[in-house]
């Protein structure tokens, strides 16, 4: 699947999203490219969680569209969430499989044949770093590798465009340069959005950063032109520092 | 896909010792009755030789035993279905299952049938202690199969009605309660009807399992509880929809 001839991964036009009436995201445009590494950069708070839900099918699209490979998500769900690999904020784990099972059921449930699925987890596992683990029980595991095996259910089946929630919330600083690592190492073959609330994260990690904040685009720049201009810290605490942040 | 819902429920189901657990309390239950039935037959049984016609030994001692399995159902299903959606949004794994490629329709499916699937035990372990009775008599087969028929439509709409109380709530606790709570509601509802044949009792489900029980099949009685499985599955997938547009 990693071969689609699109450009563009993926495009949010305008998205839209209110809890109860109150806006929590609202008029949000962007697009992924293939091979980039795109950092959702935001205060706690900003939309992150909101936007990225909304982009895996999760909630509804209130206001605006997006397209995934060319398949809109709100006429062709189905096309489009093939084609989309996501890591929630709280990595979704079935405490009682092992981690075999659990990864073949997320490859099985995201459409890889079953005459696929053992090469596909043996991959996905490779690459998270999960070769010996296969048999052990998830809720057995520490957790740094339950987060890994969170990466491996997202991109086990392959998707042109991986989606992680805050991929190294709760980490200890080993464990996050290796996410880091494995995030870089995705960009080769598929495109990454990832949502952050650290600085230096999305420094180390992105090649273009979005700044959210409440609920607004309030940038989008590659990290070289802002390397040029005093760097992603100046640039964050010009959009957010305006004492309206809801920390 | 549904299958998959369906067999990943079951598997973590299975390497729980929960299922196992009530497996064994329910045999434990079921075989009590079912001999305590068998012995009360046995010391009856030159007594009964006199009436005409005579009760056969499947009247008095199986049918008995199936409409104690249908309560005992009633009282397991809930400890089953509070595990189906309400467990999933509360160990965070339901949007796994949203962001996947399937429609709401496959999850609810999915998850009704592997419930169903957990409950079919009951009805087997009703047939082969019905079945047993063979070793030594001639038992009716007619009441015996009526027997588990209905058992079958029972568990049915005990799934349906689970699988929609679970998508109601993220605590598993309160799904259980509401389960129990809708399955006694429908169970009970037609000692409410002023009359035996009052309108409350088409919505009862012991009403329709009843004739089942005495060895009638009639095709309203599945057709009653085919239409409360397809309303209450359709109205856990309503659920699920409109769970997403409710936020986080």
């Amino acid at each position: 699947m990693s071969d689609t001839p699109f450009e563009l991964t993926l495009r949010a036009v305008s998205l839209g999203y209110a809890y109860a009436g109150k806006p929590a995201v609202s008029g949000l445009s962007f697009s992924l490219r293939r091979g980039e590494v795109l950092g959702l950069l935001g205060l706690n708070g900003a939309g992150k969680s909101t936007t990225l839900q909304m982009l895996t099918g999760i909630l509804p699209l209130q206001q605006g569209a997006v397209e995934v490979c060319g398949h809109d998500l709100a006429r062709d769900v189905l096309a489009a969430k093939k084609n989309i690999g996501y890591l929630p904020d709280t990595p979704p784990l079935y405490a009682e499989l092992r981690v075999d099972d659990y990864l073949a059921f997320a490859a099985r449930l995201r459409g890889v044949s079953g005459a696929a699925v053992a090469a596909a987890i043996q991959q996905a596992k490779e690459r998270c770093g999960l070769a010996d683990a296969g048999r052990k029980l998830v809720g057995q595991l520490s957790k740094g590798y339950q987060q890994r095996v969170g990466i491996a259910q997202a991109i086990v089946h392959e998707p042109p465009v991986v989606i992680l929630d805050e991929p190294t919330n709760a980490l200890d600083p080993l464990q996050i340069r290796e996410v880091r690592t494995l995030v870089r190492s995705l960009a080769r073959q598929h495109s990454v959005l990832f949502s952050s609330h650290s600085l230096a994260e999305v420094e180390a990690v992105c090649d273009r950063v979005l700044i959210i904040h409440q609920g607004r685009l309030a940038a989008d720049e590659p990290l070289t032109t802002l390397q040029n201009n005093g760097g992603l810290e100046t640039l964050f605490i010009q959009v957010t520092g305006d004492g309206k942040a809801n920390s | 896909m549904i299958r998959l819902i369906a067999l990943k429920d079951l598997r973590i189901l299975f390497v729980s010792p929960l299922a196992w657990g009530v497996y064994a309390v329910v045999s434990l239950v079921l075989a009590w009755l079912f001999l305590t039935q068998l012995d009360q037959y046995l010391a009856m049984q030159s007594q009964l030789a006199s009436l005409s016609p005579p009760p056969g030994v499947t009247e008095l001692v199986v049918a008995p035993l199936a409409a104690a399995a249908a309560l005992l159902a009633l009282m397991l299903t809930p400890l089953f279905a509070m595990r189906a959606l309400s467990e999933e949004r509360r160990l965070r794994t339901l949007p796994l299952l949203l962001s996947s490629p399937v429609t709401e329709m496959q999850i609810v499916l999915g998850k009704f049938l592997g419930l169903w699937a957990v409950l079919l035990p009951v009805v087997a372990l009703v047939g082969l202690m019905g079945a047993s009775l063979a070793l030594g008599t001639r038992p009716d087969w007619g009441l015996l199969l009526a027997n588990l028929i209905g058992l079958l439509c029972l568990l049915a709409a005990f799934a349906a009605i689970g699988v929609y109380a679970s998508g109601l709530s993220a605590h598993p606790l309160l799904a259980a309660a509401v389960t129990l709570g809708l399955l006694l509601g429908l169970w009970l509802v037609d000692n409410a009807a002023s009359s035996p044949d009052g309108a409350l009792r088409q919505f009862s489900m012991s009403a329709h399992f009843s004739l089942f029980n005495r060895g009638v099949l009639d095709s309203a009685d599945v057709a009653y509880f085919v239409l409360l499985v397809v309303v209450f599955l359709g109205l856990a997938v309503l659920r699920l929809k409109r769970q997403r547009t409710g936020g986080r």
